[in-house]
């Protein structure tokens, strides 16, 4: 036995000495679901987005194809989804939400420049499917369709795609050349569409033209008409119509002070609009009060932002010439406006009716399983209506009218349309848990207040249709990405690997698998789960 | 050392890592390479702050000596859970001197160095609290008085755990410990008694004390590799929760580190030759019932009904903290944990040249020292 001076005995490593025996518990790295992602109706994987985005350089387009998976129109969502994924952002509850939706932009705006393109269509199916309507949730559709594998052809009955996005939503929020951009890329991909092509009744082409399952998205095109008396020289208007009309080249006579009647954002966009072609007054009149309005709170700020005056708690009882009869109301204990009897005036060259939209459904009249309830279509959760093979989304359904929901119904009918064709049908995977607020530890977020995107200047408003709020630079979006805290999602900050008192935390280093826990030595303490910053590990008990 | 400010980066320098740095300014935690000095298997309890403390500061002193580093460590927790025959978790050259001794004994190595002409290999003393302030404090007032070339590091978890939970100096008032409680009917810790050894470190006027906790290893770490950085008598006192001997949930021990510096209990802060150089500010202020209620040491003091008497005597001493080092930012917002308000610092004392930052040769230091010392590798 040779040892050195002194050293009489053989030193053996605690390594032999398996401590995760003493456990009762273990971690477990475990992914939940950020509120985000749970709150966007197009199921974008926002932390996901972010993460990449973080990055900065060749992550942006990562990140741009990331929400390419499940949303077509990064550029047009940027600028007028009306995030519900900021709603529910677990960082509101730390300062200020995170800024997704101008990232979204900033990445959107990255994509056209640097004309980043679409994934190519998968091996082709040979299966041929019918798309009716070119609008959010046609083309969405017909992009998820397309990159399945599925020949795709739109008929659009009107001369341009986009639907509500070009003929409702006006330039100055979502200006054209950023729809053509992005339109252009689904129909490069190989997506016929057919433009002047009214459908009168699907089953026609169904049966005559070789299609093998139709999606529907005609949309609500008809402004919903109230009854307001009107003396014969009254002019009133209808607001889809009206926008319609600007969109194709019509300019609408509306004078020098304009009434709009409605509370919701098509209200909005009709007074910013007639504020823009000339007129010195457009008063919004709403029957309740500014908390009831249906309108988001953004476009109601930059519609009083742009001078646009509003009448609550008023109802319109006459239109004449020059004037309308307004009927004050009042709320009951219910919050439900009541009419008060008391009559004012307002001076009005117009009156344009901003009161809701209907749809058009000829085209599925003479289909008899196809059931219609409420003016919408019914589907089942499959998107499918009553009829084998003919499924609907979008405005024509039951649920949220809004750009986003029409995306969001394109994509999961697509995957519907894609499982039905190949004989099976498609379960949505389970959702996991949420990552609420509390699962976060947030000391170790720094402090980084929101930065806003700039508005246009409200002179430089007056009279033209320029973009309204500008976009992010490169160190905006990249600062904003950087907030995000990666709710419920390893962010690689190495904090587990650092805390744990017994090195029981390996970091493999490896791209995509980030660290794993060494059950040999790992006590169960918990200090990892405790301080994982965006609580991806949870503690599990051990079968004893 | 310069400070890193690293804004807008998701977590700042808060966190262990940051996948969005440069591997130049990660920390010494966070990387693969990083010694664990400290290795697994060890026997300390779930969760124990010492344990952590002591891979911290280790790891970063070996790799700003370049693995060229002894350690002299005194009898307690870390010794015993660290170094059951016939196993060791230490992966550096370590010597256990007796319970009161390990200043002297580290002084002694680092003479013996000196003398062979390696004072290149660094030489660290450590000690629970225990050992530093109540047992070794006459070993440790020697070696700053001498100036020896060692940092001393005490592990403060306030009290004789390795034996038990007893009282010792560093022990806080109103804390219970399990079987030196004062005589009359209240159990905790009587007010008054216990010494400060970082503020009698300073007045000995050596050439760096600091304090820290496992909760900012950032921190700790340049902390460590500015000691390393410097000749002659260091000390760094690290904060380090025990979840056994106080009560507390296996999970809290860096949440109570956290908020010991929160609540301005443990003031977190630099000295140089007797003045304060920089003190790391409060981030988000709580008040003490934060951090005493996770605590069943501290229990007596909510039931039956909360004891307001002692629960604002302890805030008061808080308070006359936050007072007395300056622990509030002066504008909210722009903090970052280690981030320091330099006071003036003092000229360096002569000290012969500091040696330089450089990454750990694997194969170095155990095999190096014992050619020195015993003329065989191993
Ligand atoms: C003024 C206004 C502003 C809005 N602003 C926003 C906003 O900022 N953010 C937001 O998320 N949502 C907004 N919306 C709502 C959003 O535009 C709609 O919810 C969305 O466009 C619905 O998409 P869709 O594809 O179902 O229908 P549509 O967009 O209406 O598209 C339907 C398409 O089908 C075509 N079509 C109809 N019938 C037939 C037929 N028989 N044959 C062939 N083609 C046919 C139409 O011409 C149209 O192109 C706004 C709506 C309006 C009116
Ligand atoms: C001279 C002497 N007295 C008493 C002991 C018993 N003893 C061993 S460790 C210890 C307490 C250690 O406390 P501390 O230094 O704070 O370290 P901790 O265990 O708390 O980390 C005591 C009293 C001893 N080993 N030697
Ligand atoms: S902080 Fe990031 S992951 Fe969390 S909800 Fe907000 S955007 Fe989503
Ligand atoms: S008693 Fe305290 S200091 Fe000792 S090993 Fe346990 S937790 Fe660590
Ligand atoms: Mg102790």
């Amino acid at each position: 036995m040779e040892k050195p001076f002194a050293i009489t005995l053989d030193v053996g490593s605690s390594l032999a000495n398996k401590t995760g025996s003493w456990r009762t518990e273990r971690a477990v790295y475990h992914d939940r679901l950020p509120p985000c992602n749970h709150g966007c109706p197009a199921g974008e994987d926002i932390q996901q987005w972010l993460y990449e985005a973080e990055e900065g350089g060749e992550g942006y387009e990562r990140a741009w194809r990331k929400i390419m998976e499940d949303n077509p129109f990064p550029a047009i969502m940027g600028r007028v989804c009306y995030h519900p994924c900021e709603t529910a952002c677990n960082r509101a509850q730390l300062d200020e939400a995170v800024g997704i939706n101008s990232v979204e932009r900033f990445l959107g705006d990255e994509g056209i420049r640097q004309g980043w393109r679409a994934e190519p269509a998968a091996e082709s199916s040979g299966k041929r499917v019918l798309v009716v309507g070119a609008g959010p949730s046609g083309l969405s559709a017909a992009y998820f369709l397309a990159r399945l594998g599925h020949a795709v052809t739109i008929r659009e009955a009107g001369p341009m795609a986009g639907g509500m996005m070009r003929f409702g939503i006006p330039k100055y929020r979502l200006p054209r050349d950023v729809l053509d951009a992005e339109v252009a890329r689904i129909l490069d991909m190989g997506v016929e569409l057919e433009l002047n092509s009214k459908v009168t009744d699907v089953l026609e082409p169904l049966e005559a033209g070789g299609f093998d399952a139709a999606f529907l998205a005609v949309g609500a095109q008809l402004g919903k008409r109230a009854y307001v008396p009107a003396g014969e020289a009254a002019h009133v208007l209808d607001a889809v119509a009206m926008l319609h009309d600007l969109e194709t080249g019509e300019k609408p006579l509306l004078g020098r002070r304009v009434a709009v009647y409605g509370g919701g954002d098509t209200a909005m966009d009709a007074a910013r609009t007639a504020k823009r072609l000339g007129a010195e007054e457009a008063v919004v009149v709403y029957r309740r009060t500014r908390e009831a309005m249906p309108a988001h709170d953004i476009e109601v700020e930059e519609a009083e932002e742009e001078g646009v005056m509003m009448r609550w708690l008023s109802t319109i009882k006459k239109a004449d010439d020059g004037k309308l009869v307004l009927e004050k109301m009042e709320l009951d204990e219910t919050g439900f406006p009541q009419p008060t009897g008391e009559l004012d005036e307002l001076e009005s060259d117009s009156l344009v009716l901003a009161l809701g939209q209907e749809c058009d459904l000829s085209l599925v009249e003479h289909v008899p399983d196809i059931e219609v309830e409420d003016g919408v279509v019914s589907v089942g959760s499959d998107l499918m209506t009553g009829h084998p093979g003919v499924f609907a989304g979008g405005d024509m359904v039951p649920a949220e009218r809004s750009a986003t929901v029409a995306i969001g119904h394109g994509k999961k009918a697509a995957r519907h349309i894609d499982a039905w064709l190949r004989g099976g049908s498609w379960e949505p995977p389970p959702e996991p848990e949420l990552a609420s607020f509390e699962t976060l530890n947030t000391w170790y977020y720094s402090d980084a207040p929101r930065t806003h995107r700039p508005r246009l200047d409200t002179v430089r408003r007056q009279g033209t249709f320029d973009e309204v709020v500008e976009g992010f630079d490169e160190t905006n979006a990249l600062f904003e990405a950087r907030r995000c805290m990666s709710c419920g999602n390893c962010f690689s900050c190495d904090n587990c690997y650092g805390v744990c008192p017994d090195n029981a935390v390996i970091k493999l280093g490896r791209p995509g698998e980030l660290y794993e826990i060494d059950l040999d030595f790992c006590k169960g303490c918990g200090i990892c789960v405790a301080e994982c910053p965006s609580g991806a590990i949870r503690m599990e008990p051990e079968e004893i | 050392m310069a400070e890193q400010k690293i804004k807008g980066y998701q977590t700042g320098t808060f966190v262990v890592g940051n996948r969005l740095l440069d591997p130049e300014q990660r920390s010494t935690q966070a990387r693969t390479e990083r010694s664990n000095t400290l290795t697994s298997g060890h026997r300390a309890c779930q969760g124990c702050g010492e344990a952590l403390g002591a891979r911290y500061t280790l790891d970063a002193a070996m790799r700003a000596s370049g693995g060229k580093l002894v350690a002299a460590n005194a009898t307690g927790c870390l010794e015993v859970f660290s170094t059951p025959y016939p196993e060791s978790s230490w992966q550096l050259p370590w010597v256990h001197s007796l319970f009161g001794n390990a200043p002297a004994v580290a002084a002694g190595v680092a003479a013996a160095l000196k003398a062979k002409g390696r004072e290149d290999i660094r030489v660290v003393g450590q000690a629970g609290d225990g050992g530093t302030v109540d047992i070794g404090f006459g070993c440790l007032s020697g070696m700053f008085e001498r100036n020896d070339d060692v940092l001393f590091v005490c592990y403060d978890n306030e009290g004789y755990m390795n034996t038990g939970v007893q009282r010792s100096g560093a022990t806080p008032p109103a804390a219970r410990t399990a079987n030196t409680k004062p005589v009359g009917p209240e159990p905790g810790n009587v007010f008054g008694q216990g010494k400060n050894v970082p503020m009698i470190a300073m007045a000995h006027e050596i050439p760096y004390v600091a304090t820290a906790t496992v909760a900012e290893p950032r921190d700790l770490e340049q902390k460590v590799e500015r000691a390393i950085g410097m000749r002659g008598a260091r000390y760094i006192h690290v904060f380090v929760p025990c979840p056994l001997g106080w009560g507390a949930a296996s999970e809290d021990t860096i949440r109570l580190a956290r908020l010991v510096k929160e609540t301005g209990i443990f003031p977190v802060f630099e000295a140089e030759h007797g003045e304060l150089t920089a003190v790391s500010k409060i981030r988000r202020r709580v008040p003490v019932t934060e951090y005493l209620k996770l605590q069943r040491r501290f229990s007596h003091l909510f039931k039956p009904e909360p004891n307001t008497e002692v629960l604002e005597r302890l805030q008061a001493g808080a308070d006359r903290n936050i007072e007395r080092f300056g622990l509030l930012a002066d504008d909210e917002g722009a903090d970052f944990p280690g981030e320091a308000t330099d006071l003036a610092r003092p000229p360096e004392k002569e000290q012969g040249p500091p040696p330089a930052l450089v990454e750990p040769d694997t194969d170095s230091n155990t095999s190096m020292l014992l050619k020195e010392t015993h003329g065989k590798p191993r």
